[in-house]
Order: C-alpha cells, then structure tokens, then sequence
C-alpha cells in the first residue's frame, strides 16, 4: 500500500435534511444544504486549488486560491466560502481561473525557499503540490526584495518545528489551535508584508507559550512550516496503517505512518467517531516509549527477590513458572492463585487472562484495574438504570446545553474529548463544574463557568444531594419523565428524604463550603436550562462513598428528565484506553464477561463445556484483599499483565508487604516497573503498535488495534498468556485475535454480533451488537431503561472516617496533568517530561505562608499512613486547607501516603481525600530513601554491565 | 496497617450503614446479599468465625443470616445479573 495523506473534503461535512442539487463541471452533484461549492466538488472527485482551506475547520477564504465561475454571478468567487444553491452552474477550470491562480500562486512563492527537492516536505506539501497544479513553472519575482528567507526556525517544542521562512500566513495553525483544539495558542501578528505566526508573547517560543502541544496545527499546515521532528529525521511516510491510542478512554483513533519498520508519525485519523481528526500529545507524540532502552525484551527469572534477574529463554522462563504454578495449585489449592488483567492490552488479551486465571489456575481471583477508578460507577449506574454503560456517544456533547463537570478535569484527563466540550461551550452551552480544584474548564479563553462549587473534598454525596434537595423543593421536577420511566413510589420516597431541611444548601454548606447560593443557582441552571449533560471522573469515584456519589448524579439526571436522547445523559470519562473493554471481558473476580455471576450454573456449564474445565462457583479476591490473603498466607502467587499495582494502588506498604509474601510474583510488562521489584518471573510485553486486537473506550465503542511492527519482544501480550497457558497444560491453539473475538462472541450475548472481518469494514461499533442491535446502540435506555424502571435511591452523606484533625489538618486529593499519564511508565520514557519532570504538591498561599514554604521549597508530606517529600507549587487554584498532587513519578510515590479507605460498595481505593500535614523538609524521607536503595538492588540483571535505570 | 478481619469488619459496617436507610430489616438482607455476591469464601469463613465484635447491628444480622448458610435473593440491582444469555446489566467499573 503505497502512502496517501487522507483526502481533504476543504471544508467540513454540513449535516442538513434540506439537499441541494447542482451542476459543476457538467457533472450532477446533489448535497445538504449548507455544503460549500468547494467540498461539494470534491464530492465528485473534484479537486479545487486550495490552501487555506482544509475540512476539520470552517472556511476563512484568505488566500484566493479556490475562485471559481459561476454562471450568472458577476466575479470569481472563492468556492470555498460560497454555499451552494440549487440549480448553480459552477465552473472550476477555465482560462481566466488558471490566470488568477497561477497570479497568486506565483506571489506565495516569491517569498518561499525554493529548496522542495532537499525539503523534508518534498512530496508531502500542499504549497508545491497546488504549484504545480496550476501549472506554475517560473517566478518572475527574484528574492532581492524584503522577504522573511532569513528567518530562524523555533525548535523548542520537543516534537515538532517552526520554521518562519516557510510559513504563507495561511491561518490555518492559528484556526487549528482555535477551533479544533481550543487554546488559542497562536496569533498572526502584524498586517500585511510583515504579518506573521507568532506563539502567544514576542518573546515567547512554542515551549514557553499557552501551547500544550497536541499537534493540530502542525497537521493543519499546508507547508513544512510547522513539521514533526521525526518526518525530519526519519523521512517521509510510505504507508499507514489505522489503529487506535492505546493511552485514554477517549479512544482516538490514528493513522500509524510507516517507513519500513519504523514510526515517522502518528496522524490523527479524521474517519475516527471518537476523536474526528483530532489528538493531544500523548497519543499523537508520546510514543517513543516503545523503543525506549529501559524496555525488557528477554524473559528474565529469579528465585527471591533479593537476588538479581536471570535472562533466560523463554522456553526456560515459561516452563518454570508453569511448574511454580502448578506446585503452589497441588499444595495450596487452586484458590491460592490469580491474576491482575489490564486495561492497557486489547479485549483479546484480557479475556485470555482471566480464562488462564479460571479455567488455568482454576480459581476466580482476577481483578482489573478498574477496581481502583470506576468500580463504583459499575455499581452506582447498575442500581439506578440497570447498567453501567455510559448512556451517550461523545458528539453528543454537542447538543448539550448545560454542561455539569463533576470530579473531573477532561482538558487535561480526556483532552481531545475537552476540546469538544469547550468547543460546545464557546458556541454558548453552559458550564457547572463541581470541583476542589479550579480546573482549567472553569476559565481558559473564551470560556467561563457559569458555577464553580469549590466542594470540600470528601463531601460529594452532600453536595449532589443539596442540588436534587432545590430541584425537588422548587417544584423543577420533570414529574412527567418521571412517571413514564421511573418507579413513582420509589420517586416519592427519595423527594421526600431530599426535601427534608438538613438537605438544603443552607444547611449542608458548613459541611461541603459551598455557598448555598451557588448550589440554588447550579441546580436551577441544571434543571431548566435545556439539555443537561453530566459528564465524571475519579474525582466522585475514588472515595469512601464513590458508588453513593455516582447514584446521586444518577438520581439527578433522572429527576429532571435528563437521559435517553442525544445532548444529556450520564458520562463517567473513563480513565484507561480499554477500561470498559477489560470489565466487559469478565475481569472481575465474581462475574464472567458480560456481566453474568459466576454463581449462575447456567452460565458457568456454558463457559465449562465450551473451555472443558469444571469452574470454581464462588467469587473470587479483588485486588485489595488478595494483598491481605497473601499477608496470611492463602493467597500466593500472582500474574500481573500490564498493570504496576505497586505504584497505582493505595497505601504502598501494604501493597508491598502483600507483594514481599507471595511466593511467585509473574509480572508480563513492557519495563522493570515497580511491582516487578517484588518479581520472581518477568515475561517482557509489546506495545500496541506490535499487535492485532480490540479496545473499548468510554462510549463502549470497540474499534480495531492493528499491528504496525513485529513485536519487539518476539510475540504479542496474547501469544505470551497463551505459551504459559499451554506449559501448564492447557492446549490453547489460538493463531490469531480474531478467534478469540469469535470465542468472546459465542460466549458473550452483549458481543454476538461482533467478528474481526465485520470490524475491519465498518471501522468501530458501539455495543451491544446483537441480534437486537446489528449496528451497535450509541445511546442508551431511549425508549426506555435498558431493564425496566428507573430507580430513585436515596443517598445518605456518611463522612469518610477520614478526617483531617489537629496532626493532620489538611486534605490531600490527587489527579494527573495533560502531558503524563497515570503511572507514567510510558510517558516518563518519553520527552513528554519537558512538560512534568516530576509530581509537585500544590497548596494555597494561606496555608504555604503559615509553613514558611515557597513555591520550589521541598516539603514533608505525612498522613497517618506514611509520609513522602516532594516540591511545593503555591497556586491558589487550591482552596484553603487543601492540598494537591500527581502521581505519575515513582520516586515521589503518592500512594506512601493514601490510605486503606475505600468505597463501601467496590472496595475502589478513598485516593481523593487523605488528611495530611505539610512541613519544610530538606530531603527524601527514610521510605523514600530505603526504597530507591532496594529499587536499585532489585533491578539488577546477572551479566550485563548496564543496569537498567528508572 | 490494619489487620484482615479489622478489614473485613471495617468492609462489613460500611456496606450495612450506606444501605441503612433501606430499613433495618431490609439492609440486613441486603448486606447480606452483597457480601454473598462480592466476597470470597475465605473472608466469608473469616468473619463467620470471628466473634461479631465490632460489627453494627444491621452487619451483624447479615453475617449471622449467611453464617447459617443463606443466599439472600438480589436486593438491589446491583446484585442482578445478566442470566446466560441475558444482556440488559453491566456492572463497568
Ligand atoms: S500544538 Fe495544539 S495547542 Fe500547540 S499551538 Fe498547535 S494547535 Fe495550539
Ligand atoms: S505556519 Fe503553516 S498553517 Fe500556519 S500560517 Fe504558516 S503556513 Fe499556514
Ligand atoms: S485524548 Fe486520549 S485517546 Fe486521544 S490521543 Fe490523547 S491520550 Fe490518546
Ligand atoms: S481555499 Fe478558499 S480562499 Fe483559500
């Protein structure tokens, strides 16, 4: 296949009921009203000059390249800001259009280099390729008079240039960073001859100025005026292969752009549903993890942990730990073993491991990480509306008219996912966000929440039901939705637990510090302002009463009618590319995929005829509890695919004393994480660059991962689970992904109607699909609840027992930021840490002033579980008596400090609220120190020189 | 660091206390229903055993209901499931 750059329609597709025919070029074309005579020509195959238009931004008609003649119109309109009309005649090649074209075109190039053949764009640059379109050969203009030739290229962003002499001041970068990502980044400053494309400040260069470097107007560019990095170093492109991120729950899809075997580039795939054409850093840049040195690609083993590693071969490496398993299985019993699924690796590969789990190991001890995020949105939505899946797609947010963020903070968490949302909010929808933090959403350029409620973190469940308490008591009930579609005794019951006084605004603010006013005017806003979406993140989940928060948003969406059609719904903004998908693959240690108990014995002979295996009918360990099983010495081995529990879950002693007790730690990773550190066998991982299968993002939209590269590592993530399954004896003889999609499909009603083959040609597919839904169900519970009535539930606010007191008096709550992501093992191994060297802990004037800190002094930070050291940020996007950190840096390890906590129904670790007391310090704490010793040691590999560094 | 059955009792309360304003009846069968569906038979066996110290009145009914052996029908739809071929429930997290 040879390399094409995606067809450029010029301007975007008009969605309208009203079609227009017209004629262009003698040819019939018929389109929606509203389409301009540009895109309606390249309808037809049709190619019009052009450069300042392309199809991912509305029409700014600047450079006079697209003139056409239209029959009866006096001049040469631009076509691409003319729409059409019905019955135009349009000509697009006529002797005079040639003459204007070729006139301007010669103007563009007077003041452009004329090195193409030794550009890093020849062949891939529109400037030359509508030169010669025109039929441009010589410039009659020399280069003697002022021209920007001499200008120096800005090179400070880490993965893409700006190089000035270039640049024909088209605008679109400056549109790109406007429309599409929402920043605002660029300008064109000056007028005329010396306008130009400048970064924010004059003395700004892209590194230092707003840009947050998500590619778009370096994709927008007609010229190698802005231009990756690795196009430069690497050449051009000869073929592309679409796949889909492998970082967020947004679930980008991109064209992975080959030369040979290796990645110049990933482009932003403008067919994709989830992300249409757009990117942020992570997924468009940060893929350089891959061939990071760090990377493992020998499977490694060792007989306890203070010894080091052993590169073995695989043969050795799988057959040891096959016959550890089995030793521990015959001496401990089945029940003695599990395993931890990723929602980093594809539907394929998490099935199969949780079926080596169960139907290998023969217990039910499989957990995911899901545990530690979105647990309680599983059971919070399941007991309200029946089922956990996200009620909308994401373009839905387009036709919301009041946007409520709670928890979440989607421009840096979900950006390209916030970049729709903020493009919905400068087109006027409103915003309430609901937040410790002053996110970015709450104001960035042309956008301004209408209510921030600065909640006291650990009070969510109070706050969501003082919003539902003013709903009720001011009569704004949508009582009509409620009758059709939910239970009315139940509606009556909840109204009268939330109308009762010590629900009201005015009560409760002691409690959640939130001005009554505020909450009265959110929750009018919310409830009578048109379409109300929600749209959550950890930031309601990740505490003591997460699953309690998510039935009250549930309750809210409902009361006020605010479900089943596009524009409103119930968002949880899922953390991990393929979070959804590992639940739906039957991760949890008391259900099968799609979401069937294991106690049901219907379900398990259909599973035990078709795996011949006899199952375990009793649930099995979630990852917390498996690290108490293994303090007492029931619980003993464990395989750990894609996951570093060891840095991501919650009180990190804990985790490694679970961790220190196990006899047989198997850790199938792309590097030496943390967990490994605790390792008796390491099994080397491929990225998804190296492998056929499926992710799930949060719309439950399954869309193709395609193989790009050989695995680097010798085999893909499934073939690995399937060698062990088979050196213990399993005789798996799976080929290729597509058979275990036909397995998950036969096995899964949710998924019946699902195959490689249909998924290849339709591109994604939003389950179910089935039988009932051939082409997938974008929006959820539309004619009604996906299981009968909707349930009101009443929320009781219990405050969590952990409180801030006179030794702790502050509370800590945790996030991430746009450039990293989660534990940062890929990201750190990427030159995304220009942008976040290291975690730092944001505090409020107040309380840094009362401590004597500074922004940049290293502090102390103790909880009543541990304590670690980090640098302060004194910001007061932090309220008083709150305090701020990432985790995405191992040597600063967040969690040392999170306690056991967690929600009442999931189990999903409390992270967002620890008390805490922050003091000056001027150095790593004796854990931290300790730690970064026994790393050290515990990275050791017998005969190389070069140990691995972190 | 806490202790498992610390652990266990302190999981046992929580989940009887955010059901409680079901109705002391009512949230001792669901408490027990929860804890049939969600935990593994070794904390089962762990609580049963242990003495009831420590747990509220709603946990301990539903400890002593499962110690005698019950399996609690759903309470909450949180605890139904999707039969075999079933495809309405979804528990994500
Ligand atoms: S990379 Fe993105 S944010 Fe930065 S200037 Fe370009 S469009 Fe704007
Ligand atoms: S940098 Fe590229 S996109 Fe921006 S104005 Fe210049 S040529 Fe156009
Ligand atoms: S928004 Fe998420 S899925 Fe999209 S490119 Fe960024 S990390 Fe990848
Ligand atoms: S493409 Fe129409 S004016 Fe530039």
């Amino acid at each position: 296949m040879g390399y094409e750059r995606q067809a450029d329609f010029g301007t975007p597709e008009v969605k309208s009921d009203e079609m227009v025919t017209l004629t262009i070029d003698g040819r019939e074309v018929t389109v929606p009203a509203g389409t301009s005579v540009m895109r309606a020509a390249a309808e037809i195959g049709g190619d019009i000059p052009k450069l300042c238009a392309t199809d991912n931004m509305q029409a700014f008609g600047s450079c006079r390249m697209c003139l056409v003649e239209i029959e009866g119109a006096r001049g040469t309109p631009a076509s691409c800001t003319t729409p059409v009309m019905p019955g135009m005649k349009v000509q697009t090649q006529t002797p005079r259009l040639e003459k204007l074209r070729r006139g301007v075109m010669e103007l563009y190039i007077s003041d452009h280099p004329l090195d193409c053949l030794t550009c890093s764009a020849n062949n891939d640059c529109e400037l030359q390729e509508q030169a010669a379109n025109v039929g441009l050969r010589d410039v009659r203009y020399g280069y003697e008079g002022e021209n920007h030739l001499g200008l120096t290229t800005d090179v400070s962003n880490p993965y893409f240039d700006f190089d000035p002499s270039k640049c024909i001041v088209c605008s679109r970068c400056v549109r790109a960073c406007d429309e599409v990502q929402g920043t605002f980044a660029l300008a064109i400053d000056g007028r005329g001859f010396a306008s130009m494309v400048s970064a924010g400040q004059a003395e700004d260069n892209f590194l230092s100025s707003e840009c947050v470097s998500c590619g778009a107007c370096v994709q927008a560019c007609p010229t190698a005026t802005l231009q990756e990095k690795s196009v430069r170093a690497i050449g051009l492109p000869e073929r592309s292969v679409v796949t889909t991120c492998a970082y967020c729950g947004v679930g980008c899809t991109f064209r992975a752009e080959m030369r040979g075997e290796q990645l110049v580039r990933m482009v932003p795939w403008k067919d994709g549903k989830a992300n249409r054409g757009h990117s942020c850093v992570k997924g468009r840049f940060a893929y350089g993890y891959a061939n990071h040195q760090d990377r493992i690609l020998n499977p490694m083993i060792r007989e306890s942990i203070d010894q080091p590693w052993r590169e073995v071969s695989w043969e050795e490496a799988l057959s040891y730990t096959a016959n550890k398993l089995n030793e521990i299985k015959a001496k401990h019993g089945a029940r003695a073993l599990g395993g931890i699924t990723s929602s980093r690796c594809t539907n394929e590969e998490t099935f199969l491991v949780q079926k080596l789990v169960r139907a290998g190991f023969g217990s039910n001890n499989v957990d995911t990480c899901a545990r530690v995020c979105h647990s309680p949105t599983g059971y919070g939505l399941k007991t309200t509306f029946g089922t956990s899946a996200g009620t909308q797609d994401f373009d839905s947010v387009m036709e919301a008219d009041v946007i409520m963020v709670i928890g979440a903070n989607p421009t840096d968490a979900h950006p390209v996912f916030g970049s729709r949302m903020k493009r919905r909010l400068r087109q006027g929808a409103k915003l309430i966000v609901i937040d410790p933090r002053r996110i970015d959403l709450v104001r960035s350029p042309h956008i301004q929440a209408q209510h921030h409620l600065p909640v006291q973190p650990g009070t969510n469940v109070a706050v969501l039901t003082s919003l539902a308490h003013v709903i009720v008591t001011e009569g704004l009930a949508n009582e009509q939705f409620i009758r059709e579609r939910c239970d009315w005794d139940e509606y009556q019951d909840w109204a009268r637990f939330v109308s009762d006084e010590k629900h009201s605004p005015e009560f409760l603010e002691a409690v959640t510090r939130v001005p009554a006013q505020t909450v009265r005017e959110a929750a009018r806003l919310y409830a009578t302002g048109g379409n109300g979406a929600i749209y959550y993140g950890l930031g309601v989940t990740e505490h003591s009463q997460g699953s309690s928060a998510v039935i009250a948003i549930a309750n809210l969406a409902m009361v006020t009618g605010n479900i089943g059609r596009p524009g409103v719904g119930v968002n949880p903004l899922r953390g991990q590319n393929n979070v959804q998908g590992s639940c739906d693959m039957g991760s949890f240690p008391h259900e099968l995929s799609g979401y069937r108990h294991i106690s049901d014995e219907e379900t398990r002979s259909l599973f035990e005829n078709d795996w011949g295996v006899t199952l375990d009918k009793d649930p099995g360990l979630r990852i917390n509890n498996m690290f108490d099983a293994a303090v007492d010495g029931s619980f003993r081995a464990l395989y750990v695919q894609g996951e570093d529990i060891m840095q991501s879950d919650p009180n990190t002693q804990h985790v490694a004393a679970g961790l220190s007790a196990m006899e047989l730690v198997i850790v199938h990773d792309l590097f030496l994480n943390e967990t490994a550190n605790y390792a008796h066998v390491f099994l080397p991982g491929s990225t998804f660059l190296e492998k056929d299968g499926t992710f799930t993002n949060a719309e439950r939209r399954i869309q193709p991962v395609r193989q790009v590269m050989e695995p680097a590592n010798g085999y893909a993530d499934w073939e690995v689970t399937q060698l062990l399954a088979n050196a213990m004896g399993l005789g798996w003889n799976y080929t290729h992904p597509s058979q275990i999609i036909d397995e998950i499909a036969r096995l899964t009603p949710s998924f019946a109607g699902l195959n490689w083959e249909r998924l290849n040609e339709i591109g994604s597919v939003q389950w179910p699909v089935n039988e009932q839904n051939p082409e997938g169900s974008p929006v959820m519970h539309v004619e009604g609840f996906a299981s009968g009535k909707g349930k009101f539930v009443v929320t009781e606010y219990i405050p969590t027992d952990e409180k801030a007191g006179p030794r702790f008096p502050l509370l800590l709550t945790t996030g991430r930021i746009l450039s990293q992501y989660n534990v940062g093992a890929q990201t750190r191994r990427t030159d995304n840490v220009v942008w976040h060297d290291q975690d730092l802990l944001e505090m409020h004037p107040s309380d840094a002033e009362n401590r004597g800190l500074k922004t940049g002094d290293f502090a102390k930070l103790a909880s009543r579980t541990g304590e670690t050291t980090l640098r302060v940020l004194v910001t007061d996007r932090v309220a008083p008596g709150v305090v701020y950190t990432t985790f995405h840096h191992p040597g600063t390890q967040a969690n040392v400090v999170t306690t056991d906590f967690s929600d009442w129904a999931t189990n999903c670790p409390e992270y967002k609220v620890t008390a805490v007391q922050v003091t000056p310090s001027n150095g790593p704490t004796e854990w931290q120190r300790d730690y970064a010793e026994f790393t050290e040691r515990s990275r050791r590999i017998a005969g190389t020189e070069m140990e691995p560094a972190e | 660091m806490s202790s498992t059955i610390e652990t266990l009792r302190r999981m046992a309360n929580d989940i009887a206390r955010n059901l409680a304003s079901m109705g002391e009846r009512e949230a001792v069968l669901a408490t027990a229903d929860h804890i049939d569906k969600f935990w593994d038979p070794r904390m089962k066996q762990a609580i049963f055993a242990d003495g009831r110290t420590g747990l509220s009145d709603i946990a301990r009914g539903a400890i002593d209901h499962l110690a005698s052996g019950a399996h609690p029908e759903p309470q909450t739809r949180a605890t139904e499931f999707n039969a075999v071929n079933e495809s309405g429930h979804s528990d994500a997290g």
